[in-house]
């Protein structure tokens, strides 16, 4: 195809060969056409100081380390020059570890994986790829113990503040002192002004058209507080994300399964009769059957929750290790066009993200509610 | 699923859990009622407005029937007065009228009475006084007729003529 | 020989989550599409026709994900 398109290059007119140009890049967007093109394209790479193996290595690396938690609060990398380290500018964040006593430190100490912590008489390394804090000796040896035939690496309890948890409690104020201010600007006069132009309507549309129509008017009101919270909580950290800090809250299993679990729990804790009956004798339906839905709606008990943390997990991941990588990609290709189209491209995207932000927090929220309807309906057959 | 669990930190799920349940006590206590107390109250409010203005139009459309009752009323009751009125008015002048009548009725009656009384007295003395001027009359004529012997002889002949006569 | 015995195991579990993804996606597809034309047909039901849409879409993106997750 290559070949093809030089040829074209070569006996068109300049017009044509941009539209030849644009095809091509439009073509190198599938991962494919991309591996392939990467694979020839060595008489380019070699002039270079990285190998196109090397940086595709690397652009990798920088999604992986984007999507990942990390114990410091990173705003930019700047490249070091040959045999130098590359220098990270950002600023360091508390590591909270328990391994037989508290440990407290910033993570600093660690000079990004380069060096091992001694605190109270244990000592820490930390892995720089993976992200996470080994137990090792003063060498800096990390620690194994044999599970099964297999070796696996000893890790302290960790409750750092990493950049998530950071990330998070900034967002937790911001939400807080932003419907607080909104609350309070209902004092002076009904008619909502400010901000409170801007979310009343959307807590609004929450209360009519995903708690009313599927838990009913009257018991939807004790859920409300958490549809709400839990709805711009997602929202919120889903936009923290489309900054170009690399956040990846939402994206992260931990804080999905964390949210799955409390919708798990408010809709077991507040279920009703009707809902344990609908469970373990489902009304209306011969005996047999009975029998044969028991199981069934007890695995759908725990496949609910399940299902709502892995989509919202998924789906964040999958757009930001979507993004990321486009975004190397314009990076990985010399070509003024391709890097343009690429930027067009991530562009686009990061326009679908928003969407997708606003989209997942409706989602979860709107299931969260249907599960709190099944669990707060009253018999009426 | 291997990778899942082990991307899985649980230092990042206690501090989600933790930070997140704050966040859903706080806002709960300082944002969602409030601020779902007052859309609730606003649209109480306003759908209290709109129940009153109905209610307001309603009751004008009561009045505005219940003053044209009231003015038909007044308008039948004035009616009547007049009608009254004219009516006794009528009566009034009927009944003058009448008693007028009956008074100069009345009146002429005894008008006439009296002039017949009168006519009657005029006519009684009038015969009285003929009677006395004939008695006067009837003297003096015998007188005259009874001065002579001859005289008195041819009456008595004359008389006497009268009754052979007869 | 064990090596490709693993390999091919691989790839025809990869083929099969692609499978799964590939009836996810027709399954979604096909639920947007009629929405659409409920939608079309009956403007006033738009609400209630896109909140089953998303209910629906988001019961099979489910199915999606665990076939996803099995692999990886």
């Amino acid at each position: 195809m290559c070949t093809f398109a030089a040829d074209l290059e070569n006996n068109k007119s300049p017009i044509m060969q941009k539209i030849v140009r644009f095809l091509l890049v439009l073509a190198l967007i599938t991962p494919v056409a991309a591996f392939a093109s990467g694979g020839h394209g060595d008489d380019h790479g070699e002039k270079k100081e990285k190998t196109k193996e090397e940086k595709r290595a690397e652009n990798k690396e920088y999604v992986k380390h984007h999507t990942n938690d990390s114990h410091d609060f990173g705003l930019f990398t700047i490249e070091g020059e040959k045999g130098e380290e590359d220098s990270h500018v950002g600023f360091p964040l508390p590591v909270i570890l328990w391994e037989d006593g508290l440990h407290i430190f910033m993570s600093s100490k660690f000079h990004h994986g380069h060096e091992v912590v001694e605190s109270n008489g244990k000592y820490f390394v930390l892995d720089y790829h993976d992200g996470k804090i080994y137990n090792a000796d003063e060498h800096g040896n990390i620690l194994k113990k044999e599970v099964d035939g297999e070796e696996v690496k000893l890790a302290p309890l960790d409750f750092s503040i990493t950049k998530n948890v950071l990330v998070t409690i900034l967002m937790a104020v911001l939400l807080f002192f932003l419907f607080r201010g909104i609350a309070k600007s209902y004092k002076t006069g009904l008619a909502p002004t400010g901000a409170a132009k801007f979310f009343e309507p959307i807590i609004v549309f929450i209360r009519d058209e995903i708690a009313i129509p599927n838990i009913g008017e009257g018991s939807h009101k004790k859920y409300m507080p958490y549809l709400l919270t839990v709805f711009f909580f997602i929202w919120f950290l889903n936009l923290a994300g489309m900054t170009p800090l690399g956040i990846n809250v939402t994206g992260n299993i931990a804080v999905t399964c964390a949210l799955a679990i409390m919708t798990f729990v408010i809709t077991n804790a507040t279920a009703k009769k009707n809902y344990w009956l609908h469970i373990f004798w489902m009304p209306g339906v011969p005996i047999p059957m009975k029998i044969l839905l028991m199981p069934i709606e007890i695995i759908g008990v725990f496949v609910k929750p399940f299902a709502l943390m892995i989509r919202l997990y998924a789906n964040m991941l999958a757009g930001h290790i979507v993004l990321g990588s486009l975004i190397a990609v314009v990076f990985f290709f010399d070509a003024f066009l391709a890097k343009t189209a690429f930027v067009g491209l991530t562009f686009f995207l990061n326009i679908i993200e928003l969407l997708v932000a606003l989209l997942q927090a409706y989602i979860f929220t709107m299931l969260t509610a249907l599960y709190f309807g099944a669990a707060a309906e009253e018999a009426h057959h | 699923m291997d990778k899942l669990l082990d991307q899985f930190s649980i230092g990042l799920f206690f501090w989600q859990t933790v930070l997140f349940l704050a966040l859903l006590f706080l806002l709960r206590k300082f944002a969602w009622k409030p601020i779902l107390n007052s859309v609730n109250e606003r649209e109480q409010k306003i759908s209290d407005s709109l129940e009153l203005a109905e209610k307001t139009k309603a009751e004008m459309e009561s009045l505005k029937a219940s003053n044209e009752n009231l003015l038909k009323e007044a308008r039948a009751e004035r009616d009547a007065m007049i009608k009254d009125a004219k009516e006794t008015a009528s009566k009034m002048i009927n009944d003058a009228k009448d008693k007028a009548k009956e008074e100069g009725n009345k009146m002429l009656a005894a008008a006439q009475d009296s002039i017949n009384a009168e006519k009657a007295a005029a006519i009684a003395e009038l015969k009285t006084q003929v009677a006395a001027f004939s008695i006067e009359i009837a003297e003096k004529v015998v007188r005259g007729e009874l001065s002579s012997a001859d005289k008195q002889k041819a009456l008595a002949d004359k008389l006497a003529e009268d009754i052979n006569m007869n | 020989m064990g090596e490709s015995v693993e390999l091919i195991a691989g790839a025809i579990k990869l083929i099969g989550a692609g499978l799964v993804v590939i009836g996810a996606g027709v399954g979604i597809g096909r639920i947007g599409g009629s929405a659409m034309e409920a939608i079309a047909r009956q403007p006033e039901a738009t609400n209630k026709i896109q909140t089953a849409m998303l209910i629906a879409a988001a019961l099979i993106e489910g199915i999606g994900f665990a076939a996803l997750f099995a692999v990886a």
